[in-house]
């Protein structure tokens, strides 16, 4: 006993930043920014809250599988950061969407939709649960360095959610961490302690961009080929790859390294950036409501980001 | 020899004219951005079976010429 996804939802912030006007913040340009990464276009909140967007992507993903949050029985959110240390964002959202059920937060960074999965997947498998809200909802917007030009250009904020329904869709998935505080890190705040040194901390985003590009994509290569196998499913099998969608050029790498038919990779960049852990449930909700994905197709996940974490799954729709 | 894949690898890879390559050209000038000299580097390792990090004095096509023979690879 797994789950079935049974409905989707997504909410990007109002104000949506193009990398013309970008270009009027930080030294860098539209040309520059569209070869390296693909992105055109991305969202960042100003005056909504994560807690707000988030929640109307669970609204959504309830309308759209038919049911109330009262009938919701566990909600997970996967962020690298809400609103507030605490409450937890998955609280907030419990708040924002009316329900009552017992909510947590997962940080997995960029991975955390699919470790989210997994942990839905053992409350099924428990028995305990008959629909459980996953909600991914990330704002990297207030960790980027923006006066780092080689990665801020690369973010943006959104929330994407799923509803799961006790099922039999998920064929196999895998998890892995490799604990790494040198290519990847985001330093956050230390407090006021008046004795504390903090003169060396950085609280805004590192990324060595070489070696993520390197762990990229040699980890989507080896995760999907172990879950395709793991799952018995050829390449032909396969319906859409949704891959985290960190920066093209990782995407167009991947497809040249795995034997997969390139159109099946799905891409949302250029109009998102980098939305973290929001970027796989995002694609899932414009599949689905672009009439893309028909009953019994096969969708392969794969995502890897901070931590360093990697996660890999097929799921049947 | 080392010299005469890596600009193989070069020239298939990102279609830059092989006999333009010399061991004293920089990625820069070659055209290459960051990303695409990880590219560079993953395609060497793969066809050398050697393990090289990106770093930054890695400049020119001699520099990672002289990285794999360091490696013990010599043709």
């Amino acid at each position: 006993m797994s789950f079935q996804i049974i409905g989707t939802g997504k909410k990007v912030p109002e104000f949506a930043l193009s990398n013309e006007q970008l270009s009027t913040m930080v030294d860098t340009s539209d040309e520059w920014i569209t070869s390296r990464t693909g992105i055109k276009n991305r969202y960042i909140l100003q005056d909504e809250t994560l807690s707000e967007i988030g929640g109307i992507a669970a609204n959504r993903a309830l309308e759209d599988a038919g049911i109330e949050a009262k009938d919701i029985d566990l909600i997970i959110c996967s962020t690298i950061q809400g609103d507030y240390i605490t409450p937890s964002l998955a609280c907030m959202i419990q708040k924002e969407i009316g329900a009552t059920c017992p909510a947590f937060d997962v940080n997995a960074a960029c991975t955390g939709f699919i470790y989210a999965l997994d942990i839905a997947a053992s409350y099924f498998a428990r028995g305990t649960v008959k629909k459980v809200l996953i909600v991914a909802a990330e704002a990297i917007s207030r960790y980027a360095d923006y006066q780092d030009r080689a990665t801020c250009v690369l973010f943006g904020d959104a929330a994407g959610a799923v509803v799961l329904s006790s099922g039999d869709n998920l064929l196999s998935i895998k998890l892995t961490a490799d604990g790494n505080n040198e290519f990847l890190t985001i330093g956050g705040h230390k407090g006021n302690f008046p004795l504390r040194d903090i003169s060396n901390h950085n609280p805004y985003m590192y990324m060595n961009g070489q070696e993520v590009y390197k762990f990229a994509i040699g980890s989507i290569c080896r995760d999907v080929t172990e879950v395709m196998e793991q799952a018995g499913i050829q390449n032909e099998d396969v319906k859409v790859i949704l891959t985290h969608q960190a920066n093209s050029r990782i995407l167009e790498a991947a497809k040249s390294k795995l034997e997969i038919d390139g159109d099946k990779f799905v891409s949302i960049i250029d109009r998102y950036g980098n939305t973290s852990s929001a970027s796989i449930p995002v694609m899932f909700d414009e599949l689905k409501h672009d009439g893309k994905l028909v009953k019994g197709d096969i969708i392969v996940l794969s995502a890897f980001g901070g931590g360093l974490t990697t996660g890999a799954a097929v799921l049947r729709w | 020899m080392v010299f005469e894949k890596v600009t193989g690898i070069l020239a298939g890879n990102l279609g830059i004219d092989a006999s333009k390559i010399t061991s004293e050209s920089t990625f820069e000038d070659l055209g290459l951005d960051s990303l695409d000299t990880v590219d560079l580097l993953m395609s060497i390792e793969e066809e050398f079976g050697v393990s090289i990090e990106p770093s930054e004095s890695l400049k020119t096509v001699g520099d990672v010429v002289n990285e794999i023979k360091k490696l013990g690879v010599n043709e």
